[in-house]
């Protein structure tokens, strides 16, 4: 008995370095994950940003056909490497429109000319209150919303290539 | 070429991950009525911050907990309860948003630790005492 006794700071030790270990080397996902899917878009109306494009409104959004919604800025970095992908899944015929977080219509057109515009409908979000209203955490994200206009899926940070193939999977999903 | 522009781009966010936007109007102004001020800042010491996840909105910089204390000031100074604005982002967010833990199974360790934990303390201390005399 006491001999185990004498041990127990150590194991107390190695457990705590072991638990140590384990977090440094797999370090705990800090990502906030919408509660929102499976739940129908809350009602929103947003105004037109860019010239041309026409603003987002929920209703939109329940169109028969699931659709992507894109969360993005201009003044998000991460969004300029996901831009050529979302131009690659508008190529392959998924409807994408886009919430602008806190944006100018002038930045937002000068984004869109320099990296490609593959959205239907741009709604400007200036206050984060829709951002919000999704769960969405952060730019850029990326909703699945299908034909009755309920929240499929949710990707979170930018579109690298080897999400192209479950964003397409998801899509044909939610049909 | 292209990888490395984008290594470039990386390492460039932190400097640019900021819009250009002025905060919200109330994000950083009291509401005219104190009461409705002071629960507006209760509440918002009790949420946490999405981007700064350690910090509450009401002591975060970042502009989405700007964003957020707006949202908090609107609601509750259009009459909305508190615990009602809580419940709204707690639907959206999960638990995790809110500081104060449900009362729930999973939660219960949580709530009885501290008896437990002063309950083997002054165990401890009795015993020592009687010890000594």
């Amino acid at each position: 008995m006491s001999r185990l006794v004498r041990f127990f700071p150590l194991i107390i030790l190695l457990l705590f370095v072991a638990v140590v270990a384990w977090r440094l080397v797999m370090p705990e996902d800090t990502k906030i994950r919408s509660r929102m899917t499976g739940q129908p878009v809350p009602a929103f109306t947003l105004a037109p940003t860019a010239d041309g494009a026409p603003g987002l409104s929920s209703k939109n959004l329940a169109t028969g056909q699931p659709r992507l919604v894109n969360v993005f800025a201009s003044w998000c970095v991460p969004c300029i490497a996901e831009a050529p992908l979302l131009m690659e899944l508008k190529r392959q015929g998924v409807p994408i429109d886009a919430i602008a977080v806190r944006d100018k219509p002038a930045d937002v057109a000068e984004f869109l000319g320099r990296h490609g515009n593959p959205f239907e409908r741009i709604g400007a979000d200036p206050e984060s209150r829709v951002q919000i209203a999704l769960g969405s955490s952060g730019v850029p994200e990326t909703f699945i919303v299908d034909g009755r206009g309920i929240i499929r899926y949710q990707h979170m940070g930018p579109i690298e290539a080897g999400d192209v193939p479950a964003l397409l999977r998801e899509w044909e999903r939610a049909r | 070429m292209r990888h490395w522009l984008l290594v470039l781009a990386l390492l460039a966010a932190p400097v640019m991950a900021d819009s250009d936007l002025p905060s919200a109007r109330w994000a950083n102004e009291q509401l005219p009525d104190p009461r409705q001020e002071a629960a507006a800042k209760g509440l918002m010491e009790e949420l946490r911050c999405l981007v700064c996840q350690g910090q509450s909105i009401a002591d975060s910089d970042a502009e989405l907990a700007g964003d957020m204390r707006a949202l908090v000031r609107q609601r509750i100074a259009a009459g909305e309860k508190p615990e009602a604005v809580r419940a709204w982002l707690i639907d959206r967010y999960g638990d995790w948003v809110s500081y104060r833990p449900p009362v729930e199974p999973l939660t219960w360790p949580l709530w009885i630790a501290p008896l437990l934990l002063l309950g083997a303390g002054s165990l401890l201390l009795r015993k020592r005492f009687r010890r000594r005399r």
